[in-house]
């Protein structure tokens, strides 16, 4: 009876097919984004921007990207943090070889870049599939590893591979303080998450989501496989290479190669899993899982063990965290294969039923 | 590698070159070739236990690097303990009481894992699956250094260090190779022909061998599927604690031991993730052409190029045969 769209009807094609059909989805969105550009910014104090909304806002970005490579054309990719990497460092490059390069410019550059390196990287998937190209994606991760910490073009030649930026301004708006540095993030992540909300329900994401229910059925109806492949790579990484040089430009300020490990690529994996496959909403949910869960382990463990009356050590709250984290993704898992999106759409329909049983 | 002089493992021979190696150029091909076979012959070790998760359950086990760490620091630490705990001295006695509890850990863990995890978990996808070895993972390694400790421990089970040379006839030098690496390898050799024997001539083996077919049709006839998971992921913790003594022993024992599981991943997509023969084949490829190519090709482009390598390798395989050397063949039905 709450969301009830019943009596909403669609007189014409336009309405139809916007993007949020239903009135109280847009009333929800809408709100959800004057929550987040107007009161957001009053409420949070720096370390909250600093620690939690900075990450989580780049994390989803990157999670929409692999999103759309793994949840809508389910090609498994492990590689995510090489074309995060790619993205960090080419944009680092342009901004600092080029003068008078525009910040957005070299984001976007970044973006370009990872693009060109994960439709190479795509190339495999044309005849490799399921777990063999989730292993054979690896060889970007490693080869990304390796490139940026010996080729010392890439960082400028500096010893370890490790570069920093400073001075970030877009069209003469400095973005420094941890506030700026949020709006700056969130409407990058608004625009590209539009982007992809759109994508995926385009032409182009049916051919990926055909691609994934079963290849060789899109073949049969005329779907060519290369295409939709490689361009769901192509679009999956310039979104997560874009990601990754916000993350090195605007989060980290400094960094190097390792900030890009494979364990970055593991934990976008999880977030997009956790989040819910298939869908741009689940990789916010699924973002705000894996940033905000590590925080609180740290928080609580410490906090559990003085409660029962043990100081626990440093190293040693660190491997608990670890098996926390691990039992929590199991059983989540287990729990809710399908994700948060699919908790999130079982709580939509049971507010559309309520308060009838069917 | 010359830049990095202290990263020298055991089976590096190129810094013989560097320090004035005279025996001629096949005689250095040799060695490199056979310090290649050793260490592929200790990857397909961990690839083994990848496989044969995999056959059985279509699980693919990324927790297996996590395995062969916890089998390795249980192993470690209860040599240590075991004199003080049944007050005894001799070493192989305390070696032979870790080796039996850490494989009795291994039971444990395997059937807790298939307890807790796998039973709920059957008929998923495959990238969900594979997440959940993910957390297992992350769970076996916290656990592991929870209750063993995180320092870098030894384990030493009487593996000879010195090096050898061997065809000093043919070669001026000879051809250095190092004992160690050959027991490991013997000893790898033996447990792929042990793991045979058991797969070919046993009850339970002919059962394992029924699931790895077709889980349905092994079920209709009354092969218990979670007896069968539970042997299977035992089979591997052994497989993982006979890697983690070998590797722990030659390394120590320590976290990073955790990362020869990347290191097997690109040996089972190049044998096929189906095949045991396919993990031994795929393992000497993958060690015999990282170590060819560091030494040929690394001057060139620059050192550490090893772990893409053995990945670009295994892809090149898989562009002419998308299921790996020995995989069974991928067929698309609409």
């Amino acid at each position: 009876m709450i969301y009830q769209e019943n009596g909403q009807l669609k007189i014409s094609y336009r309405a139809d097919q916007q993007i949020f059909p239903i009135l109280q989805d847009r009333w929800a969105v809408l709100a959800i984004l004057a929550l987040a550009f107007a009161g957001i910014p009053m409420l949070a104090d720096e370390y909250l921007f600093r620690a939690i909304l900075i990450p989580f806002l780049i994390l989803s970005l990157a999670a929409i990207g692999v999103n759309i490579l793994v949840g809508y054309c389910g090609q498994i990719s492990m590689g995510s943090g090489a074309f995060m990497a790619v993205g960090a460092y080419m944009a680092y490059n342009a901004y600092v070889r080029i003068d008078a390069m525009p910040l957005i410019g070299a984001l976007l550059v970044g973006g370009a870049s990872a693009t060109l390196v994960g439709m190479f990287f795509g190339i495999p998937s044309l005849r490799v599939k399921g777990l063999y190209l989730a292993v054979a994606t690896l060889a970007a991760q490693f080869f990304c590893d390796w490139a940026f910490l010996r080729i010392g073009w890439f960082t400028n030649n500096s010893s370890s591979g490790s570069v920093s930026v400073s001075n970030l301004d877009v069209l003469g708006w400095t973005v420094s303080s941890p506030l700026e540095k949020y709006l700056f993030c969130l409407s990058f992540v608004v625009v590209f998450a539009l982007i992809a909300k759109n994508l995926v329900r385009s032409a182009i994401g049916r051919e990926w989501m055909a691609i994934r229910d079963m290849d060789v059925a899109a073949t049969v109806i005329g779907i060519r496989p290369m295409y939709a492949k490689l361009s769901a790579f192509a679009v999956s990484s310039f979104i997560v290479g874009v990601a990754g040089a916000l993350w090195g430009f605007v989060h980290l300020g400094a960094w190097e190669p390792s900030a890009f490990s494979i364990d970055r690529s593991f934990q976008l994996l999880f977030m997009v899993i956790i989040g819910g496959m298939g869908s741009i909403m689940g990789s916010f949910f699924g973002a705000a899982f894996i940033v905000v869960l590590p925080i609180v382990l740290s928080q609580l463990v410490p906090a559990l063990g003085a409660l029962v009356g043990l100081s626990i050590s440093t190293a040693a709250v660190s491997h608990i965290e670890a098996m926390v984290f691990g039992a929590l993704i199991v059983w989540f898992l287990i729990v809710e294969p399908h994700g948060l999106a699919k908790l999130w759409s079982t709580g939509k329909q049971k507010l559309r039923v309520w308060p009838f049983p069917h | 590698m010359a830049e990095a002089p202290g990263k020298r493992t055991h089976w590096d021979f190129n810094w013989r070159s560097a320090n004035g190696f005279k025996g001629g150029t096949m005689a250095f091909f040799l060695e490199t070739l056979l310090g290649g076979l050793m260490a592929g012959m200790l990857y397909s070790l961990v690839a083994l236990g990848f496989v044969l998760i995999f056959k059985a359950s279509g699980v693919f086990n990324f927790a297996q690097g996590a395995m062969v760490l916890f089998a390795a620091l249980a192993m470690a630490r209860f040599a240590e303990w075991a004199p003080a705990w049944f007050g005894f001295e001799s070493k192989f006695l305390a070696n032979l009481i870790a080796f039996a509890l850490a494989a009795a850990l291994m039971f444990v863990l395997a059937w807790l894992i298939e307890r807790l995890v796998l039973r709920h978990l059957v008929n998923q996808e495959a990238a969900t699956l594979l997440m959940a070895t993910l957390g297992i993972t992350y769970f076996i390694d916290g656990l592991g250094q929870t209750i063993f400790g995180s320092d870098i421990y030894r384990i030493d089970v009487g593996m000879p260090k010195d090096p050898a040379f061997v065809l000093e006839s043919v070669f001026e030098g000879g051809v250095l190779v190092n004992l160690e690496d050959v027991y490991a390898a013997c000893l790898a050799a033996l447990l792929v022909a042990l793991l045979s024997l058991f797969f070919q001539k046993t009850v339970t083996g002919r059962a394992l061998r029924a699931v790895a077919d077709d889980h349905q049709a092994a079920q209709s006839i009354g092969i218990p599927l979670n007896g069968i998971w539970v042997v299977v992921w035992c089979v591997a913790g052994i497989v993982a604690l006979v890697a983690g003594i070998i590797w722990g022993s030659k390394l120590g024992v320590q976290f990073s031991l955790t990362t020869v599981a990347l290191r097997a991943l690109p040996v089972i997509i190049l044998g096929g993730l189906t095949s045991v023969p396919g993990a031994i084949i795929g393992g000497l490829i993958i060690g015999v052409g990282e170590k060819l190519s560091e030494v040929y090709l690394g001057p060139y482009i620059g050192g550490g190029i090893e772990i893409w390598f053995a990945y670009a390798l295994a892809l090149v395989f898989l562009l002419f045969r998308p299921q790996g050397l020995f995989g069974e063949k991928i067929i698309d039905r609409v």
